[in-house]
């Protein structure tokens, strides 16, 4: 359990002093949600309707497209390979690194979303719900994302491919993120939501060091 | 006294050795192509000439008997490439990974033909190429996933290392596309009631089943000869390079 913590504290402590690119994420967030006004026009009314599914396009876009540097920068300085004979299983440490990543990727968003609600005139109700559901959902699109990474870590021009694969498969991830908002749909949405979020958190630990051993060979 | 310990191979890891794969299969690749052109034939005649109109449809129907086969070939390969996958990941068998690799692309094609062929049926009878409807979208879903797999297939310089990634990708799919097809049901219910769909189960008279069985059997016929094929092409690709590999290697000796 130390070596867990450890790990979670060292990847923490990169990401705070190494580069800013928590920073650089929020800003790709903020921006995605800044350019669609000047796509569909500055009408408010409109904006406030279609406000929850352009702030979860910008996280999703946002949490796939940051992923594919999870196991990368590990993998090229040979971290990864002490990783892999550490007293750790591969599994644990897969997952230690997806928890430290939520934390840097999706805390930061979360915290963000308050801007975009402002500047797409999002309700009160509107972004209470919205937070809800990322806070649901983005455990599910970061560990997709892990898988993702660790897919493609040996590949050197891998970059655009971990997104194209993992998009389709966290699509439910998006149903229901935004059908929470939907007053039809009850909190059935929301359920199902942190039930696949459990499911995917769970399983893609596994699913991910079983493709970084495999890269590894 | 010897003992002999060495166990005999069985006929599934004879089976799993590519040359042996290519020899056996090279007296198979002819009948099948035979199969595949009477099973067509036979099921275009019926297709496109010896059956009903449909009495709202008219000739539309007849597009039925290409579109049905091709979305039931869209699932029958993922399966093929999930049962490949297990075999890359859980025996090592030198052939999955082939196989996988042969049925992705196939998977494709076999997906978009039944979308493409769906908007071109659905133009006429609903007034739409497109509809955000349940299967549809799910058929859609699964067609990205195909083109993913065939994208990862080629970004990999070492086909054995592809191999057993792309069976990872192809189970975790396999295990995600219910529920994707669950997600997907669920919020075309909460837009719209079911509008275009009605599950009544095959009420066909026999004069349409019967046609419509034969493409299926044709297209399932032509899948298996492709992937045959692509198998063997495959297996000789890698040959060749390992051959030209080696040369190059002796070459590089002198």
């Amino acid at each position: 359990m130390r070596a867990f913590q450890t790990l979670i504290g060292r990847d923490l402590r990169l990401a705070v002093r190494v580069g800013g690119e928590a920073m650089t994420l929020v800003l790709f967030f903020i921006m995605v949600a800044v350019i669609v006004p000047f796509a569909i026009g500055p009408d408010r009314p409109q904006l406030m309707r279609l406000a929850p599914g352009i702030v979860w396009i910008a996280a999703f876009l946002s949490m796939l497209l940051g992923l594919d540097r999870l196991f990368r920068s590990d993998d090229e300085d040979g971290s990864l390979l002490l990783l892999r004979h550490s007293v750790l299983p591969l599994e644990a440490v897969v997952a230690a690194k997806v928890i430290a990543h939520w934390l840097v990727t999706a805390v930061p968003l979360l915290l963000a979303t308050p801007v975009l609600a402002l500047l797409l005139s999002m309700s009160w109700a509107q972004w209470v719900g919205t937070v809800l559901a990322l806070l649901a959902g983005t455990p599910a699109l970061t560990s997709f994302g892990a898988l993702g990474a660790a897919v493609t870590v040996g590949l050197r021009r891998g970059g655009l491919i971990a997104p194209v694969l993992i998009l389709p498969l966290a699509i439910p991830v998006m149903i229901f993120g935004v059908g929470m908002l939907d007053p039809l749909a009850g909190s059935g949405a929301l359920l199902f939501l942190v039930a696949l979020s459990l499911l995917v958190t769970v399983f893609s630990p596994f699913a991910a060091a079983l493709a970084l051993r495999a890269a590894g060979e | 006294m010897t003992v002999d310990t060495v166990k005999q191979p069985n006929w599934f890891s004879r089976l799993a050795h590519p040359g042996y794969f290519l020899t056996w299969t090279r007296y198979l690749v002819l009948p099948l192509a035979i199969a595949t052109i009477l099973a067509f034939a036979i099921g275009l005649w019926f297709a496109l000439f010896n059956s009903p109109e449909d009495y709202q449809m008219g000739d539309m129907v007849r597009v039925m008997y290409i579109h049905v086969p091709n979305a039931w070939l869209s699932q029958l390969v993922y399966g093929t490439m999930a049962v490949s996958a297990l075999g890359t990941l859980v025996w090592r068998h030198p052939l999955a990974d082939v196989a996988n690799k042969a049925a992705a692309p196939l998977g494709a094609a076999f997906t978009a033909l039944a979308l493409y062929t769906g908007a071109l049926w659905g133009r006429p009878t609903w007034g739409t190429f497109w509809e955000w409807d349940g299967r549809m979208t799910s058929t859609l879903v699964l067609l990205l996933i195909y083109l993913g797999i065939v994208a990862l297939w080629r970004a990999f310089d070492d086909q054995l290392k592809a191999g057993r990634i792309v069976a990872i990708v192809t189970l975790v799919g396999a295990l995600n596309i219910p529920v994707i097809k669950f997600s997907v049901d669920w919020w075309n219910t909460l837009h719209q009631p079911a509008s275009v769909f009605t599950a009544e189960g095959p009420r066909m008279p026999p004069s349409i089943l019967t046609p419509l069985l034969v493409m299926m059997l044709a297209f399932t016929l032509l899948f298996g000869l492709l992937m045959l094929v692509r198998m063997r092409t495959e297996i000789l690709r890698r040959r060749a390079d390992t051959l030209s590999r080696q040369a190059a290697l002796a070459g590089g000796a002198k």
